[in-house]
């Protein structure tokens, strides 16, 4: 038999050990996809009788099921957002510092640095922004209310603990920077060589040469750090339950306040060890949305990195 | 050298094992004096206020009883009752006393019309902390707890908190109130003491969720105490056990101002009068929060244990019977006063609840 096939074709020798790696590479391939399903079969089943049943029977008796979860969707996606903007800049700073300015063996280091920071587990996160970060702002939050109270997102009362929505997207902010930072500066370190020599040669500063050479062709690999930083800031769970003060079925956009919209993922936190009957329902399907929020953003930036892969520079 | 390594190994072997015996002799000590030959597992589930407890409960009860496995869920009070309804459980733990529509529906895990168990096991105190600048003492009245944490009262120096507070200098800085952002009994016993006392101002239903979209939240007794502790002008509700260092509130009972204490947790569930459901082998209470006796603390949190006078399954009844036994005795009560800041029972009701717990068919 082996004969045979070597003879009709002659590149497709298939030895055990092709096989076993190929078949090793599909079975991991396909796991994936099988643990998303089951995890979207398990999340719509659990849902449906939520979804079906009379509002009045889920917690805090909403008009509907969409009233209940609009404020929690729209706090998730507040919070991340409020993160994002606070970590983009600064995580591709720390990226292009690593990159292109710092001296090799300060790179290195700052480097291991940085990935450490994602190895800090979230609850610690969560314990320093109790304990540390929100009494640390609460003066400063007190002055901006004071001073800047006209501006809706600092509108007063202010917050006497600090433990608002801003504090928890500073957090955040901190988890996701290690990550966006990682992606990166491994993308800005394979920008081609003969690219950043050649804008230097016709005489650009290196800022320049960065702007002409190194962002273009990284941007899809800048977009895809911001959609994992993304991801993890929405689905974040303990810090946003251990450090937020929240106001269920809030929607507000003050950063100081008192009263703070809720995230999805911190309400089940909250609300599933005492829940029991239809709320379990209810809160696994607020998860389904959850799930439903992080696959449309991930397509949304999977389409855009598709679109400006073509003019990348690459090659 | 080699035998002087083993007789070193020897050595380090004998002390760890001397120390282990010691241990495990103390832990005994609290337990049941009796020698056990109980044996077989013993489900519960219910009340997360009664969780630190069970813990110590089943620690003690275990070592006394080796054959004998304990497991609580601290699931939540409607759940517990729940899964005792279904008959998933041998016992529960609620902050609630059955609802007689529950009581009407039967119990799987009992057999049919023998009647049910409901006893107190867990008393907490809940204090009022506070955490002002420049104020040592506070006084307040329900009344007036009531509209901070409603958001009626903003200000320190209001005139309704200085009037209860004369000749105490309070800032005129605004009310951080903190309260529970979880499902809580703690919750729900502080809500209930405030529409008892105060139903003018607290007008909604006590119930585990905090009512009112006022004033900051926080994670767990825990979480609450932090935020107290670490923010300004902050005032809270937490199991008393857990207030620490910071400014207590004593409440307004009768015409005095009262500071928390077991005792006066305990007196007050002692003289309570009977609940709606109560009979012969069921000792809920009504409490009286608008007691107006001083030497009585009305803002108190009181867990029951629900079980069955005769089981569908007879192995469970002596399991049972012992441990709550044991939880409900003196003894019990004291490992529950040490580990989990409870208020004991006091010895009457300690001796009401022993009578019923004679009444479980074993056998």
């Amino acid at each position: 038999m082996r004969m045979t096939t070597a003879a009709a074709s002659p590149k497709a020798t298939l030895r055990p050990a092709d096989r076993i790696f190929s078949g090793s590479t599909l079975l991991a391939g396909s796991l994936i996809l099988v643990a998303l399903a089951a995890v979207a079969i398990f999340l719509v089943a659990q849902s449906v009788p939520a979804l079906t049943a009379d509002p009045n029977e889920l917690k805090g008796s909403p008009d509907s099921f969409w009233a209940y979860v609009g404020p929690l969707a729209f706090g998730s996606l507040w919070a991340a957002f409020l993160a994002l903007v606070m970590a983009l800049p600064l995580s591709y700073g720390i990226a292009l510092f690593i990159s292109h300015y710092a001296p090799r063996r300060l790179a290195q280091s700052l480097g291991y640095v940085v990935d450490l920071l994602a190895a800090v587990p979230s609850v610690v996160f969560g314990l320093w922004g109790i304990k540390v970060l929100a009494p640390a702002v609460t003066p400063l939050y007190g002055w901006l209310v004071e001073n800047a109270g006209w501006f809706p997102l600092f509108s007063p009362p202010v917050s006497g603990t600090g433990r608002t929505i801003l504090t928890v997207a500073i957090v955040l902010a901190v988890m996701i920077i290690p990550i966006i930072t990682a992606v990166s500066r491994e993308v800005f370190l394979q920008t081609p060589r003969l690219h950043e020599e050649a804008a230097l040669a016709l005489g650009a500063t290196r800022w320049e040469m960065i702007r002409m050479a190194v962002i273009p062709f990284g941007r899809p690999g800048m977009i895809s750090a911001a959609m994992l930083g993304l991801g993890r800031a929405l689905g974040e769970t303990m810090v946003v339950a251990m450090v937020l003060s929240p106001s269920p079925k809030l929607i507000t956009i003050v950063l100081t306040g008192s009263q703070n919209p809720s995230t999805i993922a911190g309400n089940i936190a909250l609300n599933f060890p005492e829940a029991h009957g239809i709320d379990v329902n209810g809160l696994i399907a607020t998860g389904l949305i959850l799930f439903a929020i992080t696959l449309v953003i991930n397509s949304v930036a999977r389409v855009v990195i598709n679109r400006r892969a073509a003019f990348s520079g690459a090659d | 050298m080699n035998i002087t390594r083993s007789g070193g190994l020897v050595a380090i072997a004998l002390v760890g094992a001397l120390a282990l015996a010691s241990c495990a002799a103390n832990e005994g000590g609290t337990g049941s004096d009796t020698p056990s030959d109980l044996s077989g597992t013993l489900a519960g589930a219910g009340a997360s206020s009664q969780g630190s407890a069970q813990e110590a409960w089943v620690a003690a009860f275990q070592t006394a009883n080796p054959g004998v496995t304990v497991d609580y869920d601290p699931s939540g009070s409607g759940a517990g009752r729940e899964a005792f309804i279904a008959g998933g459980v041998a016992f529960a733990g609620t902050d609630s006393a059955l609802k007689p529509e529950e009581i009407d529906g039967g119990f799987a895990g009992c057999v049919p019309d023998t009647g049910y168990i409901q006893v107190p096991a867990y008393i907490s105190p809940i204090a009022v902390i506070f955490n002002v600048d420049g104020v040592e003492e506070l006084n307040l009245d329900a009344a007036t707890i009531a509209g901070i944490f409603k958001g009626d009262i903003t200000t320190w120096d209001d005139p309704k908190i200085a009037a209860l507070n004369e000749g105490t200098t309070l800032p005129s800085a605004s009310i951080t109130a903190v309260h529970r952002s979880d499902d809580s009994g703690t919750t729900k016993n502080f809500a209930d003491y405030l529409s008892k006392v105060a139903p003018e101002v607290w007008d909604a239903e006590p119930a585990d969720p905090f009512p009112y979209a006022s004033g900051e939240a926080a994670q767990g007794t825990s979480g609450v105490v932090d935020a107290v502790t670490n923010g300004v002008n902050t005032i809270g509700y937490a199991d008393a056990s857990k207030a620490g260092d910071l400014g207590v509130a004593e409440i307004k009972v009768g015409d005095e101002f009262v500071a928390y204490s077991a005792e006066g947790a305990a007196a007050v569930v002692a003289e309570s009068p009977a609940g709606d459901t109560a009979g012969d082998t069921d000792l809920s209470i009504t409490l009286d929060r608008t007691t107006t006796d001083p030497s009585h603390y009305p803002l108190v949190l009181v867990s029951y244990i629900v079980t069955c006078v005769e089981f569908e399954d007879a192995e469970a009844a002596p399991l049972v019977k012992s441990y709550i036994s044991y939880i409900t005795s003196e003894e019990g009560q004291a490992e529950a006063a040490a580990s989990a800041g409870a208020a004991p029972l006091s010895p009457e009701v300690s001796a009401q609840v022993a009578t019923v717990l004679d009444t479980i068919v074993t056998g």
